[in-house]
């Protein structure tokens, strides 16, 4: 289980209600790989995390988050 | 369901099913002889030619009747496939020492070949199930 959380569901809406489709377009991974991101099933390498940013038009640390603690 | 889980359930019905054919056939064709005077050569070769032929066509039948995602891989696929495959390469190489083993102490080559497809069924079926549960349950490779 992973510490990591993500606000990419929430971000797509703020862009014009963008589709997991449309995200997954612009990083260049299947839809399936969105869904399992935004669900906390997958931790994306630094990689992909920072193109999701970048698709999302979001510095990186507001898309992902890791509570301390 | 993403294309590679669709393609691991696929392989896994398919080892299931010609190794239980395979052991089915071979079984009922003893009447009561010892297991080693079975007549397991044809068999062996049929299941595993079988088992080929049906994961290619049942591979074009999904593809069609149940469209959803392509066979195109991407970053997550490619870190399950990976940990899948480490998984069910375990038993490759404890098929690949038994059988040297078996060789070296000169056993009867029914079970030599025997022990070599059951491993090869063992670690197609624990690699296909890894994959699926990955799929299914999450996956953290860090």
């Amino acid at each position: 289980m992973t510490r990591i959380t993500n606000s990419i569901r929430t971000l797509r809406f703020a862009q014009g209600e963008m589709t997991q489709a449309d995200l997954a377009d612009q990083v260049g991974v299947s839809r399936q790989t969105i869904i399992a991101i935004e669900q906390g099933k997958y931790s994306p390498t630094l990689e992909m995390a920072f193109q999701i940013a970048r698709a999302l038009k979001t510095p990186l640390e507001d898309v992902f988050q890791f509570p301390q603690g | 369901m993403p294309y590679q889980e669709k393609s691991a359930w696929i392989l896994l019905l398919a080892s299931l099913l010609s190794y239980g054919w395979y052991v089915t056939t071979v079984l009922g064709s003893l009447a009561g002889a010892p297991l080693q005077a079975a007549a397991y050569q044809a068999p062996l070769l049929w299941s595993i030619g079988v088992s080929l032929v049906a994961v290619i066509v049942l591979h074009i039948l999904a593809a069609i009747v149940v469209p959803g995602g392509t066979g195109k891989m991407d970053q997550r696929d490619r870190d399950i496939y990976r940990l899948s495959e480490y998984t069910g390469q375990s038993f490759v190489v404890i098929g690949a020492l038994a059988a040297m083993a078996m060789a070296l102490a000169a056993w009867h080559p029914f079970w030599i070949a025997n022990v070599i497809y059951l491993c090869f069924m063992l670690a197609a079926v624990l690699s296909t199930i890894t994959r699926i549960a990955l799929y299914r349950f999450g996956f953290h490779p860090w």
